[in-house]
């Protein structure tokens, strides 16, 4: 089977995300499609690791997953806080710094 | 086109971990959201095992639908399960252009990477794996030599993070601890409600779970004696009509009496 079928998927996976971004507005479910861009990202370059016999790809993934898990900690922890001071996990509610 | 054992695994665990990206974005609800991603999570550890990358499906396992996918969950329980999305747009036409960004996206990177990539051929990883003696010394080899560095910078990182989520939810306490005593006056001040146990719910021979209200001597309802998560559910509520009536009738024939 041709190893390009993964990036497709992982394209499609990474739009999906992309798209749950910027359509969706509780804070935790826009967390949750960073974090399906992010493992696209992975599967990407676990099938360039693949095609090209090399297992640079595999490590660079493992160091994503690293940074994606420090990253949700985080970001969770500034959603409890903003949820704290605002009673709400909408991204609209957070507009101090309007104008 | 042949049909392999991996061309199998691919269709099915690329449906399913496409199924649950869409179930992801599409759900109202935060916890049905969840619930999808650790879908998506675990069908990706299986295509990265078809990837000869068994190190990597097992640490996604461990750390996206382990750590990663609980922490989310109690972060859900914390903020509120019930907070589902507003269907309000704040932008005019957001979703719409949303959605239609989303396609073009798909398209152009399939179109751009696709086409740069068919044919370019699949060296596989045996020889790699081979050179160190399995894919786990294979990485580590790697993460240990080349990646040293990084490696180093990802620990500093690590605990960076961990201390920055202490810090950003430790709260400073600006009023003093209420103490026992305190509660205890503040329970039996005029106008703090009954000073006692709340009454418990209902217990008859044909419903005694919690969601039955207690009936008062009077034949009215304890709306009190059900919790409060339940009560403000609509149809949740089990009240025995026979038993209130049954109540009501003896009521009114002692007041005969």
């Amino acid at each position: 089977m041709d190893p390009v079928y993964y990036i497709y998927l992982a394209t499609v996976l990474f739009s999906i995300g992309a798209v749950g971004v910027l359509v969706r507005r509780n804070a935790i479910i826009v967390f949750m499609s960073v974090e399906l861009m992010l493992n696209a990202a992975n599967l990407v370059f676990v099938a360039f690791a693949r095609m090209n016999g090399n297992l640079d790809g595999q490590t660079v993934a493992f160091f994503v997953m690293v940074v994606a898990a420090a990253e949700v900690v985080v970001g969770l922890a500034i959603i409890v806080q903003v949820f704290r001071t605002r009673q709400s996990a909408s991204i609209d509610e957070p507009n101090l710094l309007k104008y | 086109m042949t049909i392999d054992g991996e061309l199998v695994v691919f269709i099915i665990c690329g449906g399913l971990t496409v199924i649950g990206a869409l179930g992801m974005v599409l759900s109202r609800k935060a916890v049905h959201s969840a619930l999808f991603i650790a879908m998506v999570m675990i069908n990706l550890a299986i295509l990265y095992v078809a990837n000869s990358a068994p190190f990597l499906g097992m640490v996604q396992i461990i750390v996206y639908t382990g750590a990663v996918m609980m922490l989310f969950l109690f972060v859900l329980m914390v903020v509120g399960v019930d907070s589902s999305d507003s269907l309000i747009e704040t932008i005019r036409g957001q979703r719409l252009f949303g959605i239609l960004f989303g396609v073009a996206l798909a398209v152009l990177l399939a179109g751009g990477i696709g086409t740069a990539l068919t044919d370019k051929g699949d060296v596989g990883l045996d020889a790699a794996n081979e050179e160190f003696g399995g894919n786990v010394e294979g990485i580590a080899n790697l993460i240990f030599s080349d990646y040293l560095f990084a490696f180093q910078a990802t620990a500093a990182l690590l605990i960076t993070a961990g201390l920055g989520a202490v810090i950003l939810t430790h709260r400073e306490a600006w009023k003093p601890k209420v103490t026992q005593k305190e509660l205890s006056v503040a329970r039996f001040m005029v106008g703090a409600g009954h000073p006692g146990n709340k009454p418990n719910p209902g217990v008859y021979a044909r419903h005694n779970a919690v969601n039955t209200p207690a009936i008062l001597p009077d034949g009215s309802l304890a709306l009190d004696s059900v919790p409060e998560p339940v009560r403000s559910r609509d149809d949740s509520l089990i009240i025995d009509h026979r038993v209130v009536s049954t109540v009501v009738e003896l009521v009114e024939g002692e007041d005969q009496n």
